[in-house]
């Protein structure tokens, strides 16, 4: 087990390397002057004033070399400074991330504690009236996207319930959990509704494949009650591809706050990361595009482990 | 894949009901877009200042934005919009990543090491993360929404691709045809390509929910078409500030980004049930 845990954080190293390539690459990709998409077009410089900007940021150097500098200073955690706060990109990056990882995770509680059980009952009650309703919630969270989930709640809470979800300054969970909650709870069953579908979906699908196995028709006939066969035989292998969806899908959340962020106005890595693009300010873009997809690795190496510990089978490979 | 087999698997399709009601939505969608100039009342941004804010009624049936803009044909002009991206992107990234895949693996070895494992990196992204990266850094506009979206679902084809030339080169079949003289890209083109067939339309289906569903998203955020060309996205951010005086400009762009999803996810589930007999 801990030789597996300790591969898998080998493969981490170059998979790192290569979002890095890959991050750095795409940022080449911006059309025009690097220098003036740095600092923008309102100022007109001499070519010797550019030529002098380009020395400075290294631009005049081929691009494995550019490469080389930028990697070596990002490993000493330096990501370079955001062109219009003048702070260092890491700090910009790590003050907003607790907001993000806080949704994220709230995100997941209310995917799975939504999206197992309902699954479990749609499964047991193949073709009843809660297994169509839990069928069509599925496919219409799937559909229904989180900028137009989250555009709704804000209308219903505000129109029908007079409070405004996103009104006020962001209070942090160490500050006042209670009003931080009440400004979270939103965004996150937004970020969550799409995720307990597709949780939901899986869970189905698995638990019906297990449903008509030998093992369940030896449980059921040495006279076992039903929420036992389903507790302690289905679930149990019900749950291993439920959790490579969760691992998968967790990751995704990184992404789809970014959204969520900017229909609640809450101040994360998803707003960081878009007020960043309408600014320019790509040193900030890339940090924080380069983080996000650490994360996301990051958690899918959690995912690959949960799974081995609930799926033995694999474990002793 | 005989004739036979294909219209078999049409009526299958027609039987099965989620295949049944997304192929009755994608089919209306894309009647809609193709036919968008006829069937709109109004041209798309033709503005009448003295109607703004209209609720649904007879002359606006889905009601006005606030340039007094005709919502109906505004969407029936952003579904020609969504699907121009989505077909172009998909399509785009089916061709090559069908096609980087099927080589990666007909070729096999080094070059099938590493072209799988650049391919690999972008799974190293969120996918809408990886959209917006690039759609940020090219700029706003439908052509580079289409590249991002391409370079997104592009692995996701490769590895299908792959998985099915991986599955079929070594069969008989193929040795015969092997032995009779054919040769690679007939082998490819007669062989490999239409066994895998079934998955990749499979994808394809989900792959065009998932790029109206990027599209609308990137519009949203201001990285998709440039205004005032009517975008479903843009139009419900657009109409945001506006909800509580006219919830209307919100819903209904949501909710025709919503069935769009919904049709190709259905035909999609459709399409699984009835061409992968495994999955059943």
């Amino acid at each position: 087990m801990q030789r597996y845990i300790l591969r898998r954080l080998l493969t981490l190293i170059p998979t790192l390397f290569g979002i890095s390539i890959v991050v750095f690459l795409v940022m080449r990709l911006i059309p025009g002057d690097t220098i003036s998409a740095m600092i923008g077009t309102q100022f007109q410089l001499t070519e010797a004033q550019a030529a002098a900007l380009r020395a400075y940021f290294g631009l005049d150097k081929s691009l494995p070399e550019q490469y080389w500098i930028w990697l070596t200073s990002a490993l000493q955690g330096d990501f370079g400074y955001s062109v219009r706060s003048g702070q260092p990109v890491l700090w910009e990056i790590l003050s907003r991330f607790p907001l993000t990882l806080e949704l994220a995770i709230f995100a997941t509680l209310i995917g799975v504690g939504i999206g197992v059980p309902v699954g479990i009952l749609s499964a047991t009650r193949r073709g009843a009236a809660v297994d169509i309703g839990a069928r069509t919630f599925a496919l219409l969270g799937m559909a229904a996207p989180s900028f137009f989930v989250g555009t709704i709640f804000i209308y219903v809470l505000s129109v029908y319930v007079g409070i405004l979800p996103n009104a006020g300054k962001y209070v942090s969970l160490w500050e006042d959990p209670i009003k931080n909650l009440q400004q979270m709870i939103f965004p996150a069953l937004t970020l969550g509704i799409a995720f307990a579908a597709s949780v939901m979906r899986t869970t189905r699908s698995a638990m019906l494949e297990q449903i008509h196995s030998d093992y369940v028709r030896t449980a059921r006939s040495k006279g076992l009650s039903e929420p036992v066969i389903v507790r302690s035989h289905l679930l149990r292998n019900a749950l291993i591809p439920i959790i490579t969806l969760v691992g998968f899908e967790a990751g995704y959340l990184f992404g789809g706050a970014v959204i969520v962020e900017d229909v609640f106005a809450l101040p994360g890595l998803g707003r960081l990361l878009l007020s960043a693009i309408s600014q320019r300010d790509y040193a900030l873009v890339q940090g924080t595009v380069i983080f996000i997809a650490f994360n996301f690795v990051l958690v899918n190496l959690l995912a690959d482990i949960a799974y081995t510990f609930a799926n033995p089978r694999i474990r002793y490979e | 894949m005989n004739k036979n087999w294909r219209k078999h698997s049409f009526v299958r399709l027609l039987r099965n009901w989620s295949g049944l009601i997304g192929l009755i939505l994608v089919v209306a969608y894309v009647t809609v877009a193709i036919f968008a100039e006829t069937l709109a009342p109004f041209p798309p941004n033709e503005q009448h200042p003295a109607d703004r804010l209209q609720p649904p009624g007879p002359v606006y049936r889905l009601g006005t934005d606030e340039f007094g803009r005709d919502l109906l044909s505004r969407l029936i002009f952003g579904a020609r919009n969504s699907l121009q991206v989505a077909v172009t992107s998909v399509g785009i990234a089916a061709l090559l990543g069908v096609a980087i895949g099927v080589l990666a693996a007909y070729i096999g070895g080094l070059s099938d090491n590493v072209i799988m494992r650049v391919i690999d990196l972008l799974f190293a992204f969120p996918a809408i993360l990886l959209a917006l990266f690039i759609a940020a850094v090219l700029g706003p506009g439908a052509r580079n929404t289409i590249i991002a979206i391409a370079v997104v679902y592009l692995p996701i084809f490769a590895r299908v691709g792959r998985a099915t030339a991986l599955d079929i080169k070594d069969r008989e079949f193929v040795d015969a045809a092997r032995s009779l003289g054919a040769g690679h890209l007939r082998i490819i083109w007669r062989h490999i390509l239409p066994n895998g067939a079934a998955p990749i339309m499979v994808q394809v289906s989900l792959a065009l929910s998932w790029a109206i569903l990027t599209e609308a998203s990137l519009s949203f955020l201001g990285l998709g078409v440039i205004p005032p060309a009517p975008s479903w996205g843009s139009m419900l951010s657009e109409s945001r500030v506006l909800m509580e005086l006219a919830p209307w400009t919100v819903l209904m762009p949501g909710l025709a980004i919503m069935i769009a999803i919904l049709g190709f996810n259905l035909l999609g589930d459709g399409l699984r049930d009835v061409l992968d007999p495994k999955l059943q």
